[in-house]
């Protein structure tokens, strides 16, 4: 396991090779279905974007509400997929780290390839553990999504997996081809 | 006559939607341990030895195994002999209601699919209701996300197509769906019926136990060879490669016209968040 102090660093991104486990430690951001939609709505109005999305990471979650002294409640990725056509857009503006599950469309992944940006994949349906990993969790956009708002996430060893590299490495193709029986 | 409160219905409910959304069910628990041993890829687990920490995190901390805390899938069997006054419907969504607040689960429906405002207490539930003798109630439920049922779908063969064709449809679903709805995957397969009778099919035999064998010899060859073929693609834990890519495979059937043969597959990931009770 890899630890990583967040933001990425250009060497740190060129070093990762997919498959390879990591531990990130920094500044996050939520976002799934409905707050990529806003933040596009948000683009074309002119608004400005919750946060930075230069050297910003990305992560698709809708977690559920903290108990009373809990900073977040279970916290796993959702699938990533269906954030593509919305990430296609972020990826021209800079927000290049993205965390979520599962493989992604071939133009998704051009773009990616372009941007020079990395993709992760957290395990899903582990959102309890990964939850003992985010230390913080502001509300800082969109409050009337409920889950699907927008929130700022502290997190201090934050486990991820390299599912798509810079070097065109695929954990989903290579995985699959190494066991295939 | 057998006269039941629709109170008891209501926090019987409630009772299984908060258990299951902490507590995985024993069974499926001991399949991932066995996945752990049988698993080759290191990759793949690592990914297993973590859902097992999860599930005992969660149990211990009472907490959602998964943050999908899903939309409530409710299955009653009600004995004819039984007679309950009031709104049935009503009872059980409020069972839904009260379990998402209290759990503090996450409240995942929106109340029109192009709307889409969210409901703010995860209701309505999807209701199913049988007839049957007795004077029992048999409610079984499934708190299902969207991971698994995003993949699932259903499709009318010709019947020459046969069993390869229903192995075929199968295979390339689980292939395309990859690493998205979560494996190590429980597939629930429905053959047979009509378009929506065998979804419901699928449905229901994902609500089997997970250890058990399907009645009819064909449907139990069907998922001793649908298991072995999704185990062979190499998908693995969380499609990062390797050999446990489902954990079972249930196969239900019903009759069906001469002229047709509907297969639905319905996906059940990991987080598997299954109850039934009699009262
Ligand atoms: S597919 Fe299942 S385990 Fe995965 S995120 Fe959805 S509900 Fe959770």
């Amino acid at each position: 396991m890899k630890k990583i102090k967040l933001p990425f660093t250009e060497s740190e991104i060129l070093d990762l090779k997919s498959g390879e486990g990591l531990l990130l430690s920094g500044v996050i951001y939520t976002a799934r279905d409905a707050a990529h939609k806003r933040m596009l709505e948000d683009l074309e109005r002119g608004n400005p974007l919750p946060f930075q999305l230069e050297d910003s990471v990305i992560y698709y979650v809708g977690p559920t509400p903290a108990k009373p002294g809990e900073a977040i409640g279970s916290a796993g990725p959702t699938t990533s997929q269906r954030m593509d056509r919305y990430a296609m857009v972020l990826m021209e503006l800079g927000a290049k780290i993205s965390i979520g599950k599962g493989d992604r469309s071939l133009e998704f992944r051009e773009k990616l390839k372009e941007c020079r940006g990395l993709y992760l994949s957290a395990i899903g349906g582990a959102g309890a553990l990964i939850s003992q990993s985010i230390k913080t969790c502001e509300l800082i956009a969109y409050p009337e999504l409920g889950p699907e708002a927008v929130y700022r996430l502290e997190v201090e060893d934050f486990p991820a997996i390299v599912a798509y590299d810079l070097w065109g490495g695929d954990i989903f193709a290579s995985g699959r081809l190494l066991y295939r029986k | 006559m057998r006269k039941i409160d629709l109170e008891t219905i209501t926090e019987n409910i409630r009772e299984m939607i908060l258990e299951a959304a902490c507590v995985l069910e024993e069974n499926v628990w001991e399949k991932i341990r066995e996945a752990i041993k049988k698993e080759e890829s290191p990759l793949g687990r690592n990914v297993l030895e973590k859902i097992n920490e999860n599930a005992e995190l969660a149990k211990i901390k009472n907490m959602p195994l998964c943050q999908d805390t899903g939309m409530a899938i409710v299955f009653l069997e009600i004995g004819s002999e039984v007679i309950f006054q009031g709104d049935l419907e009503e009872a059980v969504n409020e069972g839904v209601r009260r379990a998402y607040a209290q759990g503090y689960l996450r409240k995942s429906v929106v109340r029109h699919p192009l709307e889409r405002t969210n409901t703010g207490d995860n209701t309505p539930a999807v209701l199913h209701t049988k007839i049957v003798p007795g004077d029992k109630i048999k409610i079984s439920l499934a708190t299902k996300g969207a991971g698994s049922e995003n993949v699932s779908f259903v499709k009318i063969l010709s019947p020459g197509e046969g069993e390869d064709g229903i192995k075929k449809t199968v295979l390339e679903a689980v292939l395309s769906a990859g690493g998205k709805p979560c494996p190590p995957l429980v597939i629930g397969v429905g053959i047979g019926g009509t378009l929506e009778k065998a979804a419901l099919l699928a449905k229901e035999a994902l609500l089997r136990d997970i250890e058990d064998e399907a009645e009819h010899p064909l449907d139990r060859k069907l998922e001793k060879e649908l298991l072995e073929a999704i185990n062979k693609t190499g998908i693995g834990p969380m499609g990062f490669g390797g050999i446990v890519s489902a954990l079972a495979v249930k196969v239900n059937s019903y009759p069906c016209h001469i002229a047709s043969l509907p297969v639905a597959v319905n996906f059940q990931c990991h987080a598997a968040r299954h109850r039934s009770r009699v009262i």
